[in-house]
């Protein structure tokens, strides 16, 4: 590699992170969370069986599985103007990554809650809680310790999967990436130089994923 | 002796099986009740119902002189009779997400709205009973079986139960561990605790069980004082069951 790259290469790396740090990373962990509450409550819905919301929930995660996160993103940003509706990129960009990544994370859940063996609420039952005292104190918790390691999965997934926001204008890690390559025509070092942030971010989270699992099992919660 | 618990007419079917053709059974004030029988006599069903943790088909619970129907109470019902039960499960299904200390209190504090520091109090009491209260910051799945179970007891016992359920309290123990429990249990029988016990433990059906209870295939066949139950059987079923436990038994 001759100076003029590297030199380019030490230009761009403040550029990359700075739009990793002040873009990126907040779209992933806004979407995460309200995934987070989408996927809580599709879950529950199947959980307690409830009509007609099961079924709803039931296509929904049939829908957004079963069709790519690109052409979502695509339906929203430029098909939905059609209908009158136009949302700003970053807007589209949450709106699309929560539902997508509610969807998967509904399943993890559900899969969570359903793990949780029914003397758990009997016990609670028979000390006298209610049902909705037994699923916020009880089941609740739980689940989510068990949905922990798998949830933490999808995040690492998301930060990635942001980059698709790229396709729509959101100039997030990657398309700030890209801007740099078409101005000054260097590709393969500049494109390295972003996965390597991506690695970046992705090994933090690995790393506090088991620094969170490690809490959770010195609370008594190991599985066994 | 006045009467704390009668079943009347108690059905359950599963799947179009019926498994309790309609049982009755009564336990006074003050007294245990063991219930016995082989595997799938019905009898953890019957308890389960008694408690709501299933719906009867049909039958009726009185308990201290309230009378609810098992198959159609309402939740509020429901809800009244586990506030005046205790309930201790062949699996202790202790909550795992909470300290020794925090199943105890989780009934009083939560279900019964008593202020933090008073059911502390009363849990630390009710733990120190079972011998457990110097690991009332432990976590269940650091304890063992029989440990668990006693604090399992104690959860039952904080909330001031009129009668407390117990399900094969012993079967998931190793034996060198069901002593301990047994033990706990039959303190609070010379207590007074109103007890409706399910078990295989002979032992205690007879020295501290007042009354038996046998049952098999779904159906009541002797209820005879716990003496009697055993030097003088009162039929054949009853002979053969425990001639068969007699046997298994070294």
């Amino acid at each position: 590699m001759d100076s003029a790259t590297i030199e380019l290469l030490v230009d761009a790396l403040p550029k990359i992170f700075i739009a990793g740090v002040t873009v990126t990373l907040p779209l992933a962990l806004v979407s995460f969370a309200i995934a987070l509450v989408i996927a809580t409550v599709v879950a529950l819905i199947q959980y307690a069986r409830v009509p007609v919301l099961r079924q709803i929930a039931r296509f929904y995660i049939w829908v957004v599985r079963g069709t790519p996160l690109f052409v979502q993103l695509y339906i929203v940003f430029f098909g939905l103007p059609d209908l009158g509706i136009t949302l700003d990129p970053l807007p589209t960009a949450i709106l699309v990554l929560s539902i997508n990544t509610g969807a998967y994370s509904a399943e993890t859940m559900r899969g969570a809650l359903e793990s949780v063996p029914a003397g758990q609420a009997e016990a609670g039952y028979c000390v006298g809680m209610s049902y909705l005292q037994v699923m916020r104190r009880i089941v609740l918790p739980q689940a989510l310790r068990t949905a922990f390691p798998p949830l933490s999965n999808e995040l690492i997934s998301l930060v990635k999967d942001t980059s698709l926001a790229s396709g729509i204008m959101v100039t997030e890690m990657f398309r700030a990436t890209q801007e740099i390559v078409s101005r000054e025509w260097v590709t393969m070092p500049l494109y390295l130089e972003v996965a390597l942030v991506y690695l970046l971010f992705s090994t933090v989270l690995t790393w506090l994923q088991r620094v969170g699992e490690r809490k959770l099992a010195a609370q008594g919660m190991e599985r066994g | 002796m006045s009467e704390m618990l009668r079943l009347t007419g108690v059905r359950k079917s599963f799947d179009g099986t019926e498994v309790l053709h309609g049982i009755d059974l009564a336990v006074n004030k003050g007294e245990v009740v063991a219930v016995l029988g082989p595997s799938g006599s019905g009898k953890t069903t019957l308890l389960r119902c008694a408690n709501f943790l299933e719906r009867a088909d049909a039958g009726t619970l009185s308990l201290g002189g309230e009378t609810y129907d098992l198959a159609r109470a309402t939740h509020r019902e429901v809800a009244a009779v586990r506030r005046r039960a205790g309930f201790v499960f062949q699996s202790y299904n202790l909550f795992r997400n909470r300290t020794v200390l925090g199943n105890v209190t989780e009934g009083l504090v939560v279900a019964r709205k008593v202020p933090k520091t008073e059911a502390e109090a009363r849990a630390h009491e009710m733990l120190e009973h079972v011998g457990m209260d110097d690991r009332c910051d432990a976590y269940p799945a650091a304890l063992s079986g029989g440990q668990q179970q006693r604090v399992a007891i104690a959860r039952a016992m904080a909330t001031d139960p009129e009668i407390i359920y117990f399900d094969e309290p012993t079967s998931a123990l190793d034996p060198e561990l069901t002593g301990e429990v047994l033990a706990v249990m039959r303190r609070l029988a010379e207590e007074g605790m109103t007890m409706l016990v399910v078990t295989h433990e002979m032992s205690f059906a007879r020295n501290v069980a007042d009354r038996v209870v046998f049952m098999e295939a779904g159906r009541v066949v002797a209820d005879a004082p716990a003496r009697d139950f055993f030097e003088r059987p009162a039929n054949d079923r009853v002979r053969a069951f425990l001639r068969t436990v007699d046997a298994s038994a070294t």
